[in-house]
């Protein structure tokens, strides 16, 4: 087995009152593989992306666990050198697109700043390199693109630039933070696509952050639902489709609106489903006792 | 057959288009809604679905007469009220009633939530608002005690329950419903849908239900709009929509939407060439 492309062992984190975020999560991400991280609001998925990305508010704390990137342990880096590996090996696609992009400055030189200035490539390349990636995800104008405010380009025009700079220094983990939820479906349905065939391209792993079971089934190979902060259940996305073993995972399916069924989709979660929950997580709460020698990057 | 609540003719809506603001003298107008016409069947649900931009909030505001048409009629319960002045529209207003988007925003927050309940029952000056109100919270499953708390102590999904009860509790003959569970998680979310569906049933409301979301249209709603840049491409039984989509543009929209289902094929079928190389109006 080759060393996975991201590991997070027992993660929790906790807010400054003590309350737990996040339940002793453990997961995998292999090389080149897409995992989806699927949960309701509230549930913690964009905290594990933050967390992997050394990027957790500073209210939160990393109270015990253990991040591997590329069979690094972060926690054993000083913060600087885990800053550092962080940025080379990683990249973000954030959800909403106009609040990433600086809307002062053009679209080409938001892109190549992060190659030029944090991994130090002259200019030339980074032109070259970022050119090649527009071209990938189909902007016939590169030119006129990048000399555009971020205002001046359609939400799908900009998620298009942001994942063209995501892949653009060949991390070799992506995380995907809801990168479609503010789209029509149309446009998400492109996204999509062009993720996924990005992805394949440059065997790229994505940690891909959805509330969506629909984007789930579409896009990864693999899945871990979240509820509290706690992974519920996880599984090959094809698996999970096809029996959910979760009394959750499978009150989550029967919610999600479906236009070929529509009489036995959408219905409400039963109220029991969550209160066992509740009750399972705040016995394990009880006898939690954080294992001290936490690492992570807080 | 009953005549409809709504007719709806030859509508259009041109707005102020502030992205084309000269620096001097007049604004000139964009064209958000080209020429509709429609009709909205009493008690039932007609879904209104399109794209972001496509003009399906400017009808549902022409509906409700919050936006004040340019050309056409809209014609409410056999008045027309296309272009009647606000003191002459303040009897209407009681059986136009509308559930917002986010129920955060449009709840006070600094009244309570039997005032904000009480508020439209005591500006039509109905008799035994105490009741009503409690009645309204009892109608949308929340219970009396939430009549003395406030919006921020309550979750997004009861909120919207708010939202409903206020809406509902004059009883009115219309509800507009825009987007009103885009926020909202797939658990709550079936359960307010759920909620709606029931309460449409049993009040025999009219409702104009606007989403972007096809498969909740295809639930709640017995006949559908599809709009696409501000005119209708296609409407009709929401069954015989769904079975035999007539327009390409509406066979696209199916196509887009995501099942919850493994389809290793779904991807690939679509095109991902850039279409767009315009910015877009301002949502």
């Amino acid at each position: 087995m080759s060393t996975p492309c991201l590991e997070i062992e027992s993660l929790s984190a906790t807010l400054a009152n003590g309350v737990r975020v996040l339940r002793s999560v453990s997961l995998t991400v292999e090389p080149g593989e897409v995992r989806a991280l699927v949960g309701e609001s509230g549930a913690g998925k964009s905290m594990i992306g933050k967390a992997v990305l050394g990027v957790l508010p500073p209210s939160i704390r990393v109270v015990e666990g253990r991040i591997t990137l590329e069979g690094t342990d972060l926690g054993n880096l000083s913060p600087r050198a885990s800053r550092a590996l962080i940025g080379a090996r990683t990249a973000l696609i954030p959800q909403d697109p106009l609040t990433a992009l600086n809307p002062s400055r053009r679209i080409g030189p938001q892109m190549t700043d992060r190659l030029v200035r944090i991994l130090g490539w002259d200019s030339a390349k980074a032109d070259r390199r970022i050119r090649k990636l527009l071209d990938d995800v189909r902007i016939r104008e590169p030119d006129r693109v990048l000399r555009c405010y971020p205002h001046e380009l359609s939400g799908g025009m900009r998620q298009r630039v942001l994942i063209a700079a995501a892949f653009a220094a060949e991390p070799r983990l992506i995380v995907a933070d809801e990168p479609t939820t503010a789209l029509d479906v149309t446009v998400q349905k492109q996204i999509l696509r062009l993720i996924a065939e990005l992805q394949r391209e440059h065997g790229t792993a994505i940690l891909f952050v959805t509330h969506d079971l629909g984007v789930v089934a579409k896009i990864s190979q693999k899945v871990t639902v979240l509820y509290a902060g706690k992974v519920v259940e996880q599984a090959d996305t094809a698996a999970l489709f096809a029996a959910p073993q979760h009394a959750y995972t499978r009150a989550l399916m029967a919610a999600t609106p479906r236009y070929t069924d529509p009489m036995a989709s959408l219905r409400p979660v039963d109220e029991a489903v969550l209160a066992g929950l509740s009750a399972e997580i705040a016995t394990a709460d009880r006898n939690w006792k954080p294992n001290t020698k936490g690492s992570g990057h807080d | 057959m009953t005549e409809p609540l709504f007719k709806v003719r030859g509508l259009k809506v041109a707005l102020p288009d502030m992205t084309r603001k000269p620096p001097f003298g007049r604004v000139p107008l964009v064209e958000i809604l080209k020429g509709l016409d429609f009709d909205l069947p009493r008690r039932s649900v007609t879904g209104i679905v399109g794209e972001s931009g496509s003009g399906k909030s400017t009808l549902g505001r022409s509906l409700v007469r919050l936006i004040e048409p340019t050309h056409g009629t809209v014609k409410f319960d056999d008045n027309d009220i296309t272009h009647l002045g606000e003191q002459r529209l303040a009897p209407l207003r009681r059986d136009l009633q509308m559930i917002f988007q986010d129920p955060m925003s449009s709840l006070n927050p600094r009244r309570t939530i039997g005032s904000i309940i009480a508020a439209p029952l005591k500006h039509n000056g109905l008799a035994n608002v105490g009741e009503r109100v409690a009645e309204a919270l009892a109608r949308v499953g929340l219970p009396q005690a939430f009549a003395t708390r406030y919006r921020h102590e309550l979750s997004g999904g009861q909120r919207q329950r708010v939202g409903i009860a206020r809406a509902l509790a004059l009883s009115p003959k219309f509800v507009l419903a825009d987007e009103i569970v885009s926020g909202l998680d797939v658990s709550t979310q079936a359960q307010i849908l759920t909620l709606l569906e029931r309460l449409a049933d049993e009040m025999e409301l009219t409702v104009a239900f606007i989403s972007h979301d096809l498969s909740v249209v295809r639930r709640l709603c017995r006949q559908v709009i599809v709009m696409r840049m501000g005119q209708i491409v296609e409407a009709g039984p929401t069954d015989t929509l769904f079975a035999a989509p007539q327009h390409p543009y509406t066979r696209e929209l199916i196509a887009a939407f995501p099942l919850p289902e493994i389809d290793p094929d779904w991807l690939a079928s679509t095109p991902v060439e850039e279409k767009e190389t315009q910015p877009p109006l301002g949502a």
